[in-house]
C-alpha cells in the first residue's frame, strides 16, 4: 500500500515537493496536496502590478495546471493538524490522514497589527497592489514614503526595487520633480544585506530617493498623515505604502506547531520539525534565520522531496541538506537589475547592475510557470 | 555601558534581570540578531531586558547604534567563546 503523503499549501515549495516525490518514489506514495484556493500565485509579481507593469491575471494559475496528473488536489482549508494521530482536520470537518506531513503553508500579512495602518497602500497582496497602481495613476504630487512595518518580510529586496521602479513610474509621467520619496528602512542601510546596500545606496542617492534609516514603523496617523517608528521618530505623507507585518498561518498557530509568530522550528539543513517526526516545512513557512523568498522554497524542494522519498522507502537521509542557498534579482530602476547570491557559510555577492540581470529576471518571470512548479530547474 | 570578559562571573548571573528574554541568534548573519532583537523589544515590556547571544561581528556594531537610536539601554556586552552577550533594557 502507498503511503500517504500530505502537502499543505499549493505555493512554490509545495508544489515543487508534490511534483517531484510524485515521479521519484515510484508509486510507494500517494501524494495529495491541500490548498485553500486552488489558485497559484505568482508572488514577485505583485511587485511590477503596484507600478502598471504587469495585469494581475498573469500571475495566477490553477494549481490543478501545475501538478501531475498523479497527484491529489483538495480546494478547501486545513483549521488544524494533529501531529501525534498523524490526522488534518478540514475546515468543511472532513479529516485526512498522513505517514509524511509538508508543511508548506507560507506566511500572510497582518496589516491591522500595526495601529491606524488598516487603509495604508501595500504591494504585498494582489489588491493590495492593483490599488497601489490606481492610486499612483490619481497622484500628482507630493511625498510617497514606503516603510517596514515588521520583521520577517518575504522578499527583503522588494521594498528597494519598488522605490526604483517608480522613481521610473513618476518620471515617465512627468511629476518626478514634484514628487519626493522617502524609504524607510529598519536598519542603518538601505538593505537586509551590506554589500549589496553598498551597491544601491548610491543609486539612491542619484536618484534622489531620500533613505531614512533605523525606522520601524509602529503606527499610522492617517488623518494627519504622519508614520512613526519604534525609534520614536515621525514623517509625514501624502502616499503610503507598507510592507505589513508577517506572521505563518493560522492553522499553524492553532496547532501548535510553531512559534508566538507561527513560524515552524526546523533543523536548518533538513528542514524536519524540531518535536514532530515526519513532518517537515519549507520556505516562508519555517523559523530558519533566511529570506522569506520563492527562491528559498525553490532550494528547499530538491532537499525535503529526497527526505520524504527515502523516509517512504524506508531508507536513510539522503546526505545532500539545504545549505541555505539564495539566489535572486533586485530591479534598479532604468531597465537594469542586479542579482544577490548566497548560501549559509559563503556572504552575499552582487554584480554592478546591468541590463542583462533585468532581462533575465523578466524571462524567469515569463517562464516560472513552466519550469520551476514541475522542478526542472534544480 | 560596559565590556567584561567573562572570568569568575559566569553568563548564568545574567538570568538575574527579571523577565529576561534571551534570544539566541549565533550562526545567524547580519543583520539577524538585530532583527530579533527589535521583534523582541516591539512584543516586549517597558523595563524587561533582553539578552541577544550574536556570533557576528557586524551586530558589535549595529546593536548598540540601534539601541542609542531607539533610545533604550545596553547594559553591558558581555565576550564569550566565540560570540558576545549583548544585554539590552527597553527602556521606554
Amino acid at each position: 500500500m502507498a503511503a500517504e503523503v500530505l502537502i499543505l499549501g499549493g505555493g512554490v515549495g509545495g508544489t515543487i515537493v508534490a511534483n517531484l516525490v510524485a515521479k521519484q518514489s515510484s508509486g510507494k506514495a500517494h501524494v495529495t496536496v491541500v490548498d485553500a484556493t486552488g489558485i497559484h500565485v505568482y508572488q514577485p509579481g505583485f511587485l511590477y502590478v503596484a507600478v502598471g507593469q504587469e495585469r494581475p491575471a498573469a500571475l495566477q494559475r490553477p494549481e490543478t495546471s501545475l501538478l501531475r496528473d498523479d497527484v491529489s488536489l483538495v480546494v478547501e482549508r486545513a483549521v488544524r493538524v494533529d501531529p501525534v494521530t498523524r490526522k488534518v482536520l478540514l475546515e468543511s470537518g472532513r479529516t485526512l490522514g498522513y505517514d509524511h506531513l509538508l508543511l508548506a503553508t507560507g506566511s500572510r500579512t497582518v496589516m491591522d497589527e500595526v495601529p491606524g495602518a488598516n487603509d495604508a497602500h501595500t504591494f504585498y497582496t494582489m489588491d493590495g497592489a492593483a490599488r497601489l497602481f490606481e492610486a499612483l495613476e490619481a497622484f500628482d504630487g507630493g511625498s510617497i514614503v514606503i516603510g517596514v512595518a515588521g520583521i520577517p518580510y518575504k522578499c527583503p529586496p522588494a521594498p528597494v526595487e519598488f522605490v526604483f521602479l517608480l522613481d521610473d513610474y513618476l518620471r515617465a509621467r512627468g511629476i518626478r520633480d514634484k514628487s519626493e520619496i522617502k524609504l524607510l528602512s529598519p536598519l542603518n542601510r538601505a538593505f537586509t544585506i551590506e554589500a549589496t546596500s553598498k551597491l544601491v545606496q548610491p543609486i539612491l542617492a542619484e536618484r534622489g530617493i531620500e533613505l531614512t534609516g533605523f525606522f520601524n514603523v509602529e503606527s499610522v496617523d492617517p488623518v494627519v498623515g504622519t508614520v512613526s517608528s519604534l525609534e520614536g521618530e515621525t514623517v509625514a505623507y501624502d502616499l503610503l505604502v507598507l510592507v505589513p507585518p508577517h506572521r505563518g498561518q493560522k492553522v499553524i498557530e492553532d496547532s501548535g506547531l510553531g512559534d508566538e509568530r507561527g513560524w515552524v522550528p526546523v533543523d536548518k539543513n533538513t528542514l524536519k520539525h524540531t518535536q514532530f517526526e515526519q513532518v517537515w516545512a519549507i520556505g516562508d513557512t519555517t523559523n530558519i534565520p533566511i529570506s522569506k523568498s520563492g527562491s528559498v522554497a525553490h532550494y528547499e524542494a530538491s532537499v525535503v522531496a529526497a527526505e520524504i522519498i527515502a523516509a517512504v522507502r524506508g531508507e536513510a537521509a539522503p546526505a545532500h541538506v539545504y545549505d541555505g542557498k539564495v539566489m535572486c534579482f533586485l530591479e534598479t530602476g532604468r531597465g537594469e537589475a542586479t542579482t544577490i547570491r548566497f548560501d549559509y557559510d559563503h556572504p552575499p555577492v552582487s554584480p554592478s547592475p546591468a541590463r542583462r540581470w533585468h532581462w533575465a529576471k523578466a524571462l524567469f518571470n515569463k517562464t516560472y510557470w513552466h519550469t520551476v512548479p514541475q522542478g526542472r530547474l534544480p | 555601558m560596559s565590556t567584561v570578559q567573562i572570568d569568575n562571573r559566569g553568563p548564568r548571573e545574567i538570568e538575574d534581570f527579571v523577565g529576561l528574554k534571551t534570544i539566541d541568534a549565533r550562526g545567524m548573519a547580519c543583520p539577524g540578531p538585530l532583527m530579533n532583537l527589535i521583534g523582541a523589544i516591539r512584543q516586549g515590556q517597558v523595563g524587561q531586558v533582553f539578552e541577544v547571544l550574536s556570533s557576528d561581528e557586524g551586530s558589535r556594531t549595529d546593536i548598540p547604534a540601534w539601541v542609542a537610536k531607539a533610545k533604550h539601554d545596553l547594559i553591558e556586552v558581555i565576550e564569550d567563546q566565540g560570540y558576545a552577550h549583548f544585554i539590552v533594557r527597553k527602556a521606554r
